[in-house]
């Protein structure tokens, strides 16, 4: 039995059949304990074609790669693979139904070799004993195929090859794996310009064998070059399929974004009653992170906006200490100050709350008591007496509903937990607080609150600087808004953009129609006029 | 450090060996140096010459006929235990029960045989399936139960513990002249029959990791079960058999000392701290305690390691408390070097896992894009 031999049967016999929707999606839904993900989502993709599948963070795509991949079991809905309804509880079923899909985050072992890494579940025997000379042989053969301008050897260890040839690796187990439909998760996002060829020539060779490979990117020009056709998704339900030589990108951001924006926000702050600059980054630079300049004002609320893996973290994570700048200076009131921990920043005045709360903002075990008093018991001696703390009071301040002060943590709602980390850096007295998607996991309801304590940090002239994917939230929220691409400052926006807008800083399309570029001058124009600092 | 040829015999490189082609000898130099396990190898060579070079300005002979045989009968209770041991550490569990398995099964071998050579035979069938037996339920606790490694084998450990004390206070007679005779003190040549039992045990324990499936995704499983699952390894079952075999080992040892000592005892194992001895050996032979990584005969050498400490301390008459604080000492030192080493090959791995980037690493650890 040769897994890899097989695989190559198969394709090359793939190649000759006839274009049938070899994968159909019918109806897919899911939720998460009474949180609707997907209501309902078609998705079809032939043999021989490239399906891309694109939509903002949080539109569903993943959830929806997952279910296909075996990983989550869909609430309602039918997978149908050549023509057969498959139920997959266990990735492994879908691996046999030919289902492959390469994340984001590679699932290879450093430590181990890459013919390991591709035969691992499946090597090969003679007897008793693995057949490592004939795994060997099988990788190197899959490998020098699929990608014979760049050899890797197959004894060489996962651990020490580049990201891109990581890549390779996953591709070529899935390839061994006889896999008929390939899914794609941002397949580029870490990947060198020249690196980005060579996938899209290997993509491309793989669709003329017959495979089926769903692709999700955020970068259209990629779509453009690689899928036939497109399917947009926006907030769990599918908005449309088209096909990619009748649509334009503008297009096709119009149906990714244009949404109402149906839910409340606590009234902008006073232009007007903006402060001074609290902040100023010049030149911020980190070994991910590029000409960061920026401003932040005491009491403004700065949105930011941007990609997964745009660099947003980076910049909060950069601010605060914990991966800090390595060039370029940074000022608070206008006195250059040196911020190298995560101590010196509190010192200065910065709290941060951070994307995952579980881990990086509560002890979980603890009680709201300790846990308000954290970062405060952090402080140098000779502040912790100026600053006398209630722990009662803070919590009214937040509005915290707890079961008392000597409640664990970790028995509260999202939305309750939050308050305690808010309250946490109000001990503080901070001048600027940083929120990393403040509002994720949180109900809806408790997000409208979430959202009065950020204004009203803000009103009280605390500098807010505020990261999330959720572009209603950036936009109801926001005085300005940044926007990150590529570990850079891609530009900025005044208040109340539009969500294309954004997107169209975010993902940086360059072969924009005539009307929308128009529409961006206009922005442009808006910007140098309003005179606002930061950019440079 | 050392420059002369090795006298380790046929040392055959670790798994993760990658060999242009160059004569064997260079990729032999080459294992040795670049290697973990060669390392290791180089350490113990390097503690051999100094502490013979310190026994003998006190005027004994550390490599004399005599002390050699010596070295190796400490190192074979030990080493047994910690071959076991080793594969746990790769699947990324641990065993603590294997002192107290190693007392109940030398006391089970002297009350089964119960004085007759005629009983040996099934006193070691008896015991053998025991020690299976134990390793089976710490499996299933771990993987079914889904009991930490730690805990679940603390408690196994206290439920022998209580057995034994309930039922014997001392010394268990009853282990025939036969099966000490044999295993316990006769000789094949100038080697103790229970050096060839070592051998055999490590033969079989490195046979297994590098030729077997089962050892390929034993790796897997140690360094992600997650992705090691999602490859279709069927990762209860290799933790499992894992356990059984590393309890298994802990039951030849207990026949060993049974053998060795004339007598089942409840405190032989504990007395001899095998447990966190061979846990001791394990990372000092260069596996990672978290899993995914390391070699049995690194353990070997581990082991071989404390045995020529022991026996140079013996020789020195150093007091027990300053033996133990520079054994201390050692193993702190050798785990600091790995940790050191593996860093900076981490450092160039990149696009693995979602990397939540909070740990304080340093931030070359991180990529662009590759976390989220």
């Amino acid at each position: 039995m040769s897994p890899g031999e097989e695989s190559r049967e198969a394709a090359g016999g793939a190649a000759t059949a006839t274009r049938s929707p070899l994968l159909q999606m019918r109806g897919i839904k899911k939720d998460f304990l009474g949180v609707h993900v997907l209501h309902g989502i078609d998705l079809e993709c032939a043999a021989g074609e490239v399906h891309a599948i694109v939509g903002e963070n949080g539109a569903g795509k993943s959830t929806l790669m997952k279910i296909l991949a075996g990983a989550y079991t869909p609430s309602a809905g039918e997978i149908i693979i050549d023509g057969k309804p498959q139920k997959f509880s266990h990735p492994l079923e879908a691996q046999q139904a030919g289902v492959s899909i390469i994340y984001q985050e590679f699932n290879l072992l450093p430590d181990r070799t890459v013919a390991e890494n591709v035969f691992l579940g499946r090597e090969p025997k003679r007897g008793f004993i693995v057949d490592r000379a004939k795994m060997e042989r099988e990788t190197e053969k899959l490998l020098r195929e699929f990608a014979p301008d760049d050899p890797i050897p197959p004894d060489e260890l996962v651990g020490r090859l580049s990201v891109a040839q990581q890549q390779t690796v996953e591709i070529a187990k899935a390839l061994s794996l006889d896999s008929k439909i390939l899914v794609m998760d941002e397949p580029t996002a870490s990947l060198a310009a020249h690196e980005v060829e060579r996938l899209f020539t290997r993509v491309k060779r793989l669709r003329e064998r017959g495979m089926a490979i769903l692709y999700i990117s955020h970068r259209l020009k990629e779509i453009f070059e690689l899928a036939q056709r497109i399917t947009v998704l926006k907030d769990g339900q599918k908005v449309k399929t088209v096909n990619a030589d009748e649509v334009s990108s503008a297009e096709l951001v119009k149906l990714m974004v244009g949404r109402d924006l149906d839910q409340y926000f606590p009234p902008r702050g006073d232009p007007s009653k903006r402060g001074d600059v609290k902040l100023r980054v010049r030149g911020g630079a980190t070994d991910v992170l590029a000409n960061i300049d920026l401003d932040i004002h005491a009491g403004e609320i700065l949105g930011v906006a941007g990609l997964q893996g745009s660099g947003r973290t980076e910049l909060a994570r950069a601010i605060f200490g914990a991966d800090p700048f390595l060039e370029g200076t940074v000022e608070i009131d206008g006195k250059p100050v040196k911020i190298n921990s995560p101590q010196q920043a509190i010192a200065h005045g910065i709290g941060f709350v951070s994307e995952d709360r579980k881990s990086e903002g509560l002890t979980l075990a603890q009680s709201v008591r300790d846990n308000v008093a954290l970062a405060w018991r952090g402080l140098a001696r000779r502040r912790r007496n100026q600053l006398t703390i209630n722990v009662k009071d803070l919590c009214q301040a937040v509005e915290l509903r707890s079961r008392g002060l000597g409640q664990e943590v970790r028995f509260l709602s999202g939305g309750n937990q939050q308050k305690v980390v808010i309250a946490k850096w109000l001990a503080t007295e901070p001048q600027l607080v940083i929120f990393d998607e403040p509002t994720r996991g949180i109900d809806v309801g408790a997000k409208a609150g979430i959202h009065d304590l950020i204004r009203g940090l803000a009103n009280d002239g605390v500098a807010v600087l505020m990261i999330s994917s959720e572009l209603p939230e950036v936009i109801g929220m926001s005085d300005r808004i940044i926007v990150m691409r590529n570990g850079q400052i891609a530009g900025e926006l005044p208040a109340g953009p539009t969500e294309a807008e954004i997107m169209f800083l975010a993902t940086g399309e360059e072969d924009i129609e005539a009307e929308t570029e128009a529409d961006l001058a206009k922005i442009q124009e808006e910007l140098s006029s309003a005179g606002e600092g930061g950019k440079s | 450090m050392t420059t002369s040829t090795p006298p380790v015999a046929q040392h055959p490189g670790p798994t993760a060996e990658s060999g242009g082609e160059r004569s064997a000898a260079a990729r032999f130099w080459r294992s040795l140096t670049r290697t973990t396990t060669g390392q290791v190898y180089l350490a113990l060579i390097a503690i051999l010459v100094v502490c013979w070079v310190v026994v003998a300005i006190k005027g004994s002979n550390l490599l004399s006929i005599d002390s050699i045989a010596d070295m190796l009968i400490r190192s074979v209770a030990l080493g047994i235990v910690a071959a076991g041991q080793t594969l746990v550490i790769i699947g990324m569990s641990l065993d603590l029960s294997v002192a107290w398995v190693i007392s109940l099964t030398s006391i089970v071998a002297a009350v089964v045989m119960d004085g007759s050579n005629a009983n040996i035979a099934p006193g070691i069938l008896v015991v053998l399936a025991l020690g299976m037996a134990i390793g089976l339920v710490n499996g299933l606790v771990i993987t079914k139960l889904r009991v930490n490694p730690f805990i679940a084998t603390l408690g196994v450990a206290l439920i022998i513990q209580g057995f034994i004390e309930s039922r014997w206070d001392g010394v268990v007679e009853g282990v025939p002249g036969g099966f000490e005779d044999s295993l316990g003190y006769s000789e094949i040549g100038p080697l103790p029959i229970a050096v060839l039992l070592l051998v055999a045990v490590y033969a079989l324990v490195w046979f297994l990791l590098r030729y077997t499936r089962f050892g390929h995704q034993l790796y897997a499983v140690g360094g992600s079960e997650e992705v090691s699952k999602l490859s279709g390894v069927r990762t209860h079952r290799i933790l499992i058999m894992a356990h059984v075999i590393c309890s298994l080992c802990a039951a030849v040892t207990g026949l060993y000392l049974a053998a060795r000592l004339g007598a089942g005892s409840p405190l032989v194992g504990t007395d001899g701290g095998y447990d966190l001895e061979s846990i001791a050996a394990v990372v000092l032979g260069g596996t990672y305690l978290l899993g995914g990584r390391g070699s049995v005969l690194g353990t070997l050498a581990g082991v071989f390691i404390l045995a020529i400490l022991d026996s140079t301390f013996n020789a020195l008459e150093v007091n027990a408390f300053a033996k133990d604080v520079v054994r201390g000492v050692i193993i702190i030192v050798a785990v600091a070097a790995y940790s050191f080493r593996w860093k900076e090959r981490r450092v160039r791995k990149i696009g693995a896992g979602p990397a939540p980037a909070v740990t304080g690493n340093a931030p070359q650890t991180q990529t662009p894009g590759a976390n989220a």
